[in-house]
């Protein structure tokens, strides 16, 4: 049986890594993807507690993430798309235009 | 007919909305009628509700109707509501009936002009204005019609406002009232304040209980309600703007001089005689503020060339004479002089107008003269007005005048200095008034030789006005013919139920042999002046000019009006036009826009700093969410 705290524990590495590549990388994909990482990470945070009281609601919590997750990949991708076709290019900070 | 007195006011309104709102759209003709005709109209009701009134016994003579609530605030309740009584009657008749004459000769006098629906539907308003100051039962109804006359008067004085002189003069006349009418707004609220009530009946019944005879606060309000009769009716010190009246079209002139506006401060001081009554001191100044500007508007009238100016001060000291008339406690003589001042005093400025019409619009007597062959119709109804104004017997202002110098004389208030200054005057009066006849329709005609070929009579509808009027301003004072002259006073008695006197009737001088050397005196008076005038302008024509030679300094002075309005300039308005300069430079341009336009600038600055934050990069926004998160975390971790 591997305890609790080891699930936990890589469920705040993946949430982190996520939150650390979408601050330091410029990659539209890559952001995306570490948005991606960053929802795993919880759910993998949910699923741990579920487990451990034995309740379902962490559960259904999952499904309803990864839901919401599928349909933001979708627009998400489209929005990355859109974007590419417009700058040739794949880099957030090209995506600036909504300043002062 | 008298539950329907709303119809009186109601009818010129009707004029007025009519025309104002349409007139362009129904044509001149119908514009004409409807002006014409909506006056006619509520003279005619006016004279239906006199006749009942006469049917009823004389105490009984007294109505109030009321249209529906007004004003309602706790006790405080006014309504809109008409009184009727003798006084009230007598100037409805005044107000609609000379009004409507006035009314049918502006049809041909104002005929070619452009503004004519403008100029039907102020006049309906004027009427209007007026008939509801006069019926009012109110005194806030009252100011109402107040205000009304003042505005119509800026109006109409402005009526050809785009010539420079009339808009300055329609300004004129309305600032100069308007410090009146702050005085009279003055005083209703100290009314309002003594009595909780505006209402006449409620006001004048407590008066006598609550206010002590002769108290600080009756002389207060008197005085205030006075000062607004001074500015209104044009008496020292606010006289100035009746002359520069005359920039308005001549119906408008006998409009505002005979059945409207200059009246109402002497309608007002008579229908707050019970006030005044009560202020003895108050009546004091009424009477010498009256008698000193009947005075003093004569002697300017001695020398001016202008032939409406010369009218427009002899209006000023006609009504300095009603205003000695209340003053002196004889109300019902100064109302009798304003009616038939009514009517001579509208001749002669029809008349006048009639003049210029026919001489292309010149105003200098100096360029008048033998206009007797041309406008035989005008000079016969001009030499009516001119004998009823001067008091020659048996014509209107005879008796009128010769009450208010009798009564100056005799009553309690009055006493010999009153009556000598209304002597004089009345010797004057007779001696301008027949410089002016002499001047334009008499002696050798020096008409200017380009305007002499186009010299014509009025036409019809300009004439019969006159007509109308001259034979009013002949029989007009036939009312009220006094005892001495074997008359019966049916005037006096019709008004007594409205003024009859409280105790103090005591002191009054009773002796018909007294009066009637009065009368004598002050007919022979004006003899002489007629002769003088005669002598100067006829017979001797130089004899003027050597006068005018040899008494340079008095004639110059005379000839400027006392140099008042330059005096007034330097003094008031000056220093006014810098204060208002001052408050618009500096109150309201560095100040007020300053706090305006700073706290925009502050704004601007710090959100000009704050936009700084939305630098575009998804970096910055993501780390602020995280660092957010982070710290309500801790918050909650940390509690």
């Amino acid at each position: 049986m591997v305890p609790l705290s080891y699930y936990l524990f890589l469920s705040g590495l993946i949430f982190s890594i996520g939150v650390l590549g979408f601050l330091i990388r410029r990659n539209l994909l890559v952001m995306f993807m570490c948005i991606e990482l960053m929802l795993n990470g919880v759910n993998l945070f949910l699923v741990t507690f579920a487990k451990k009281f034995s309740s379902l609601d962490g559960q259904i919590f999952v499904f309803l993430i990864m839901t919401v997750a599928a349909a933001e990949a979708a627009v998400g991708l489209a929005i990355i798309i859109a974007f590419f076709r417009n700058k040739k290019s794949a880099n957030v900070d090209d995506l600036n235009l909504m300043k002062w | 007919m008298i539950d329907y007195c709303w119809l009186v006011p109601f009818l010129p309104l009707l004029g007025f909305l009519l025309n104002g709102l349409l007139g362009k759209n129904i044509g001149k003709k119908l514009a004409g009628w409807v002006g014409c005709g909506s006056v006619f109209l509520s003279f005619l009701v006016a004279l239906k509700i006199f006749s009942e009134l006469l049917s009823y016994p004389a105490s009984e003579r007294f109505f109030q109707k009321t249209l529906f609530t007004w004003v309602v605030s706790g006790n405080f309740n006014i309504n809109i509501g008409f009184q009727i009584d003798p006084l009230s009657t007598v100037m409805m008749l005044v107000v609609s009936g000379v009004g409507f004459v006035i009314h049918l000769y502006s049809v041909g006098y104002m005929g070619k002009d452009p503004g004519y629906f403008r100029y039907f539907s102020f006049l309906n308003l004027f009427v209007f204005s007026m008939l509801t100051l006069v019926m009012a039962d109110n005194f806030l109804l009252l100011y109402l019609g107040w205000e009304g006359v003042g505005l119509c008067s800026y109006l109409l004085i402005g009526f050809w406002y785009e010539k420079r002189s009339a808009a300055d003069a329609g300004k004129k006349a309305f600032i100069t009232t308007r410090i009146g009418d702050l005085g009279f707004a003055l005083g209703i609220i100290l009314l309002f304040w003594t009595f909780g009530n505006l209402n006449y009946t409620q006001v004048f019944s407590q008066a006598p209980s609550v206010l002590s005879h002769g108290g600080a606060l009756i002389t207060a309000i008197t005085l205030l309600l006075f000062l607004g009769a001074v500015g209104k009716s044009a008496q020292i010190p606010l006289y100035v703007w009746l002359p520069d009246a005359m920039e308005g079209p001549s119906p408008v002139s006998a409009l505002i001089h005979a059945a409207t506006m200059v009246t109402a401060g002497v309608y007002v001081v008579a229908r707050c005689h019970v006030l005044y009554e009560l202020a003895p001191l108050s009546m004091g100044i009424v009477a010498v503020i009256g008698a000193a500007t009947a005075i003093y508007a004569a002697s300017i009238a001695l020398v001016q060339n202008d032939i409406k100016r010369i009218l427009a001060y002899s209006t000023i000291s006609q009504l300095g004479y009603m205003f000695l008339a209340c003053g002196v406690g004889a109300f019902a003589c100064g109302i009798f002089h304003l009616f038939t001042h009514a009517f001579f005093k509208a001749l002669l400025f029809l008349g006048a107008g009639a003049v210029m019409h026919a001489l292309s619009g010149e105003l200098d007597l100096r360029k008048m003269g033998d206009l007797k062959r041309y406008l035989p119709v005008t000079f016969w109804c001009f030499l009516a007005g001119v004998l009823a104004i001067s008091g020659i017997p048996f014509f209107s202002g005879f008796f009128s005048k010769d009450e208010i110098l009798w009564k100056a004389f005799s009553s309690p208030h009055g006493g010999f200095l009153l009556w000598l200054i209304g002597f004089i005057t009345a010797g004057m009066t007779a001696f301008y008034m027949f410089r002016l006849f002499c001047s334009i329709f008499l002696g050798k005609s020096r008409v200017e030789e380009k305007v002499k070929p186009h010299i014509h009579e009025a036409p019809k509808s300009m004439t019969i006005p006159m007509i109308v009027l001259a034979i009013l301003s002949v029989i007009g004072g036939w009312i009220g013919i006094p005892h001495v002259l074997g008359g019966k006073e049916h005037f006096g008695k019709f008004l007594s139920v409205v003024f009859e006197k409280g105790p103090e009737t005591h002191g009054i001088i009773h002796s018909a042999k007294a009066e009637s050397l009065l009368m004598i005196l002050s007919v022979l008076v004006v003899l002489i002046g007629i002769a003088v005038a005669y002598l100067f302008y006829i017979s001797r024509p130089q004899l003027p000019k050597n006068l005018a030679e040899k008494y340079k300094g008095p004639y110059k002075v005379l000839l400027n009006k006392y140099y008042v309005d330059e005096f007034y300039n330097k003094a008031i308005v000056g220093p006014f036009i810098n204060l208002a300069l001052w408050f618009w430079k500096f109150i309201d341009v560095a100040i007020i826009d300053g706090f305006a336009n700073g706290s925009a600038y502050i704004l601007g600055w710090i959100s000009g700093v704050a936009r700084k934050v939305q630098t575009g990069y998804v970096r910055n926004y993501a780390l602020s969410l995280l660092l957010g998160a982070v710290v309500i975390l801790a918050y909650f971790v940390l509690r």
